[in-house]
């Protein structure tokens, strides 16, 4: 079709150009950064219009910028989404999304497979706001219905498990939870849209660390709510009935699909105040252009590095769904067909001495790859779970995470692969 | 008011109209043209709770220059208008319905429009009827279905973008008016 109003444009193309169309006065190519706290008033009806919704426009920073727009269309774009509102980072956005379903009272069900941080909040922060979790293996279909009570609120896992690999299986818990009548969401931060697009599987909201693949570069914190817009939300109470906080405003009703979303940013996020800069908006938007040329290379890294890994005899087991004897290759290949991200973890089996101590070694001796808390930088990482992100966990929550104690985890960037394979080998000759 | 030319854009999203439906119905390029070249727009159901969506529309197009004149059973006025109890009573000429009515009620709305000569039908989310909807069309009206004015306006003027919602409007132009 010649007429470019009905084109439906490729995924590069929106990686570039979603979100943001040059302006009339500058006609500025790349993004303009609009580092300001507020926005001037046309006059005071405007004011007054902004304050009640009843116009689109910028109030103040900690609720939408001109940057941070680019950045959530063009993520929205990405995702096939209705629409996104970014935040300060990966936890906060999740926490939004809770913060805007839930009441006291209510729960969610989630996967065991999360980044331990996420179990944290789950577990503690959500017992200070009487919400209550229940945890469930994340492809033990049974025990996600199971686990299902009137007073269940959401689905929540990870579609690339942390540290375990595991593949969330996400046809069949959307089935699940329409068929409740609950959202699933889903934490799509080690896939990013390029690989994997949850909302096209079903899933209602999508969370993303934008700090890991989407930025990309390893210097900005960000996260970002995805919503489909498909949900039917007026039956669920938080959403329809109306707002205390807006003259009683109904959500749901008066802006339709856009209901939730809105709710999030102008009462969720208002209120906790998690916005992100319009700084990392920009940087993180710099991500987001180069994104499937970069996950091509992360993926085809990973996949090397994994190989590599699983035929060393100083290694026991690699838990990257990309191999072929991966428990869950199966649905790697059927929802991540370009490949299943580029963080995994993997077993030492150190010939004699304790896992601990040779994992510890291992990482000592690594001249490439860098030992730190984060995942997703364009160079490569490395981390021992069971001292640093999940120490907080209790030993039955790692053992439940798949989380041992020689486990450790990777980020394949992209260095030369070569060089990569060289310091792997090199370190593990040393423990 | 309108907003001159741009690109014009099909959204895909939030719809439950067929591709082919939405082909005649959701015309991405009529729906500029209906936005641009009207001024007198009249709400059938507009309600006087400033909390209800027809509200929210109907303060927005005023705010943005149109002209809204609220069809309803209610006497009195609504956001300064004058309050007609159809579309018959309304004493100037219509550029564009807008219903707010459920899909039962349209089939009538229809029949009055036509008789009023009015340019446009439009019909907010959800509220279809294809046999109405082509009696219209016959008659010489331009229809849209199962999309809402404000959303639209605000695709294209801009405002949707701000609220980070996927607006799907793609172009490398630069933007002809501040």
């Amino acid at each position: 079709m010649l007429n470019p109003s009905k084109r439906t444009f490729g995924f590069e193309t929106r990686m570039l150009h979603a979100g943001h169309i040059p302006d009339a006065e500058t006609g500025a190519r790349a993004v303009p950064i609009y580092m300001t706290s507020s926005y001037v008033f046309k006059d005071t009806d405007q004011a007054a219009q902004l304050f009640d919704l009843k116009q689109y426009g910028n109030i103040y920073t900690r609720i939408s910028n001109p940057t941070t727009a680019t950045f959530e269309e063009r993520l929205a774009s990405l995702e096939n989404g209705t629409g996104a509102v970014a935040v300060a980072s990966g936890m906060a956005a999740q926490f939004s999304v809770f913060m805007t379903l839930c009441q006291p009272g209510d729960e969610i069900v989630a996967s065991t497979d999360l980044y331990g941080g996420s179990i944290t909040q789950l577990t503690h922060t959500f017992k200070k706001l009487s919400l209550d979790v229940k945890f469930v293996p994340p492809n033990d279909m049974e025990a996600w219905e199971k686990a299902i009570t009137p007073k269940t609120r959401a689905l929540y896992g990870e579609i690339v498990g942390n540290p375990g690999g595991s593949i969330l299986d996400l046809e069949s818990l959307a089935a699940l939870a329409k068929k409740k009548h609950i959202p699933l969401i889903v934490d799509n931060t080690f896939a990013t849209p390029y690989l994997c697009r949850p909302i096209d599987w079903g899933a209602t909201i999508v969370v993303h660390s934008a700090t890991k693949f989407i930025g990309g570069h390893g210097n900005s914190l960000g996260g970002a709510v995805i919503e489909s817009g498909n949900f039917d939300y007026s039956h669920f109470p938080t959403i329809a009935e109306p707002s205390p906080a807006y003259h009683n405003l109904r959500f749901y009703d008066t802006f339709g699909h856009y209901g939730f979303l809105m709710k999030l940013r102008t009462e969720t996020v208002r209120d906790t105040g998690a916005c992100i800069s319009p700084m990392n908006s920009f940087l993180l938007i710099q991500g987001l252009e180069t994104l499937s040329v970069r996950m091509d290379r992360h993926t085809a890294n990973a996949l090397a590095v994994a190989k590599f890994l699983a035929g060393h005899k100083a290694i026991s087991t690699v838990h990257y769904a990309g191999l072929e004897n991966h428990r869950d290759h199966a649905l790697a290949k059927k929802y991540l067909p370009k490949g299943p991200g580029a963080v995994f973890a993997f077993e030492i089996k150190p010939s004699g001495g304790d896992a601990r101590e040779a994992g510890k070694k291992f990482i000592e001796s690594l001249h490439v790859f860098s030992h730190l808390a984060n995942v997703g930088d364009a160079r490569s990482l490395v981390i021992h779970p069971a001292s640093t992100t999940h120490q907080q966990l209790s030993d039955e929550e790692l053992k439940r995470s798949g989380i041992g104690p020689g486990t450790v985890r990777l980020s394949v960037g992209l260095e030369t692969l070569e060089d990569l394979l060289w310091d792997l080998d090199q370190a593990l000759l040393a423990i | 008011m309108g907003f001159g030319s741009g690109a014009s854009c099909d959204i895909t999203l939030n719809t439950a109209l067929t591709p082919e439906q939405r082909e005649i119905y959701q015309n991405p390029d009529l729906i500029r043209e209906i936005l641009n070249q009207s001024k007198n727009i009249v709400l059938i159901g507009l309600s006087s709770d400033p909390s209800k969506a027809s509200y929210f529309v109907a303060s927005y197009l005023q705010s943005e220059g149109y002209h809204i004149i609220p069809v309803t059973p209610r006497a009195g006025k609504i956001l300064g208008e004058t309050c007609y109890s159809s579309l018959k009573d309304v004493p100037i000429p219509i550029d564009l319905v807008d219903v707010f009515r459920p899909a039962r009620e349209v089939p009538a709305i229809v029949d009055e429009a036509i008789a009023v000569g009015a340019k446009a039908l439009w019909t907010q989310l959800r509220i279809i009827d294809f046999e109405a909807a082509e009696r219209a069309r016959v008659a010489g009206l331009k229809v849209v279905m199962d999309k809402c004015v404000k959303m639209e306006h605000g695709r294209y003027q801009g405002g949707l973008h701000w609220a980070g919602m996927n607006t799907e409007i793609i172009t490398a132009k630069r933007k002809l008016t501040v």
